[in-house]
């Protein structure tokens, strides 16, 4: 059942995964999808499922990357963001982000030190542990405020953000957050993060 | 009754709120859903000569205390066939709440055999759990395609299923500096298993065309918390699904009813519920989730991040505390399991892992699955200590505590599968072996 499979995932990636423009092609001999037996040669498509139209991606598409692609327009400075904050954040986060029923979001540890793993102390804030900036854009969106996910016009978001990254000393307080400034901002976190390796080895790791 | 929260110091997620998959598990009361928690009456008074089992102290449960019990059943017509089946009025496995009730955990000392009753799946949810009526759903699948598509639950169903046997457990499943009355639900209940049916994910991969561009994807939640995670594209073309059924059923909703995506031997959080939306893109989005949460530091001033794979791991389910156990033959019994593929031994020590003795394994020996281990064992009345430790295919053996804190440091929370074990008295109490993290 496995080996069927794996020739499956093979086969998958030469008709299919990788075969780019000729993805649509198919029908070079597969005869089965992966871990699936079938009694008739498997089609090129199953035709199901429809086209999504651009607008139905518009809505969906939320998901803010690290170099900034999937930013809105809008912008929002720190003092805006003070407003907004102080009305729809700061009864579970604290007034300046100290925590409170929710997680701490301000604060730095001097000299940023990233000893985590040697036991250190300190509160794991946007400015002492997120590596992105567009990290807290996208997750403010799509989560925040708590009793009203999803509440908050693109521009508050920005502002609220804005008023985050000043609080943890990263921006000043003029400074406009935007589609070109935000991915811009450098996290002190940034480049502290490696991938997984543990299944190179067998060894505890 | 009154133990101590399982929380040390540097186990308080510093940011305020603990994490609740990761940090503590709060009091539970010892035989609590254990031995069932509610008096019973069950004698002669009841009507038709039978005895009325009846639930004093939990209104919660006011119906199924209507069960009568006879004193002779085979002198009394039992109750007529049933639309839907419960359990007996004598069992009452419960998962085990975290107090921010954002989390539960699958009784496991109270479960036979490998499967997880659906019910008693364990939960981690990020905003609650969210009910979604499957004629409105659909999953719409776009990015680095050739043809981005949106499709029914409907269209889901009719493509090539498969159903298939696998553990999910969140990386968030070990509690540090757990104390002597902590139940095995309470050390590692953020596992449980499941046989789930759906479609390969590589299937609607291949109807899409996914460009050879796109190197990861997005996977996103119809929750309110709206759950990502990046998942690199190769685990779609291994292993990755769509699940829509779980033990025969649909998913319950806490299991992400109607469709969820589901990653065999990674991470519970990767495996998004509610799947909404996928996105083919050429890097990770560096979620929430990816960054600042699930991330575990490292004692060389990194941390690791998309540690998707769960180590080897096994427990000891029986006996276990709060048991009392009598000199004698007793079968010690317990689960293994690990997300590299199959588990090739578990053994049993009575020495602090000086010695190990091969446990039989009960087949089919699935990979990715909890498998139970049994050894029959002569307890002669002296103190005692039982440990379990699990190898698997790979060549990958379960480590002890300090082994991993040499291998990671001690600021780990995730991704934590050391050995653990039980202490029985001279009086055939059982406790949980303590391990000061440090």
């Amino acid at each position: 059942m496995r080996t069927a499979g794996s020739l499956a995932v093979l086969a998958a990636f030469a008709g299919f995964g990788c075969g780019g423009g000729d993805a649509q092609s198919g029908g070079n001999g597969e005869s089965s999808l992966q871990g699936v037996a079938s009694s008739e040669p498997i089609p090129e498509s199953f035709e199901l499922g429809r086209t999504a139209t651009d607008e139905e991606i518009d809505t969906l598409a939320i998901a803010v990357m690290p170099d900034g692609r999937g930013l809105p327009p809008g912008g929002g400075t720190p003092g805006e963001g003070a407003e907004i904050y102080a009305a729809q954040c700061a009864a579970c986060h604290g007034p300046e982000g100290e925590g409170g029923g929710g997680g701490q979001l301000v604060g730095r540890i001097p000299g940023d030190p990233f000893d985590w793993g040697d036991g250190m102390q300190g509160p794991r804030t946007i400015g002492s542990f997120w590596p992105h900036a567009t990290t807290v854009f996208d997750y403010t969106r799509r989560a925040m405020p708590w009793d009203r996910p999803g509440s908050l016009s693109d521009d508050e978001v920005y502002a609220v953000t804005a008023y985050l990254l000043f609080l943890n000393e990263l921006i000043g307080e003029e400074d406009e957050m935007n589609a070109e400034t935000l991915p811009r901002v450098v996290m002190p976190a940034y480049g502290r993060f490696v991938p997984d390796d543990r299944e190179e080895t067998t060894r505890v790791h | 009754m009154g133990r101590k929260p399982l929380r040390s110091t540097d186990d308080a997620q510093p940011g305020g709120t603990p994490s609740p998959e990761a940090t503590e598990v709060p009091e539970k009361r010892p035989g609590s859903g254990r031995m069932g928690r509610r008096t019973f009456v069950v004698g002669a008074a009841g009507i038709l000569g039978a005895g009325v089992l009846k639930g004093l102290a939990d209104p919660a449960h006011a119906q199924e205390a209507q069960v009568i019990v006879p004193d002779d059943p085979t002198k009394v017509q039992g109750p007529t066939a049933s639309l839907v089946g419960g359990r007996s009025p004598f069992e009452q496995p419960e998962r085990f709440l975290h107090p921010q009730l954002t989390s539960s955990r699958t009784p496991l000392q109270e479960l036979h055999g490998t499967i997880t009753p659906s019910d008693l799946h364990f939960e981690r949810h990020h905003g609650g759990v969210a009910h979604i009526d499957p004629d409105k759903y659909s999953l719409l699948v776009h990015g680095l395609v050739e043809r981005p598509m949106v499709f029914t639950l409907r269209d889901l169903k009719r493509f090539p299923s498969q159903s298939t046997v696998y553990f999910m457990e969140c990386s968030g499943n070990f509690p540090r500096n757990a104390s002597e009355d902590t139940l095995p639900q309470q050390i590692c209940g953020l596992t449980s298993q499941s046989e789930w049916t759906g479609i390969p994910l590589s299937t609607l991969f291949r109807e899409v065309g996914v460009l050879p561009e796109a190197t990861w994807f997005l996977a996103e939640g119809q929750d309110a918390a709206v759950m990502t995670r990046s998942i690199p594209v190769e685990k779609a073309w291994d292993d990755a699904m769509i699940a829509y059924g779980q033990n025969g059923e649909a998913l319950r909703p806490e299991n992400g009813y109607p469709a969820r995506l589901f990653l065999p031997g990674w991470e519970g959080n990767a495996s998004v519920k509610w799947l909404r939306r996928i996105e083919l893109s050429d890097g990770p989005f560096q979620t929430r989730e990816e960054t600042s949460r699930y991330t575990d530091p490292l004692k060389d001033g990194k941390v690791r991040q998309f540690s998707f794979v769960m180590d080897a791991r096994s427990i000891i389910t029986s006996p276990c505390y709060p048991d009392r156990v009598e000199p004698g033959w007793l079968e010690l019994r317990g689960i293994a399991w690990s997300g590299r593929g199959r588990i090739r031994s578990a053994e049993i020590s009575f020495d602090e892992g000086a010695t190990w003795h091969a446990a039989d394994l009960q087949e089919p020996v699935l990979p990715k699955a909890h498998v139970r281990f049994r050894y029959m064992w002569k307890w002669d009345g002296r103190e005692a200590t039982v440990l379990s430790r699990t190898t698997d295919e790979t060549g990958y053996v379960q480590p002890t505590q300090q082994e991993l804190i040499e291998a990671r440091g001690v600021g780990t929370r995730y991704h934590l599968n050391p050995i653990t074990g039980w202490r029985i008295r001279t009086d055939g109490s059982v406790v949980y072996r303590t391990e000061e993290w440090a």
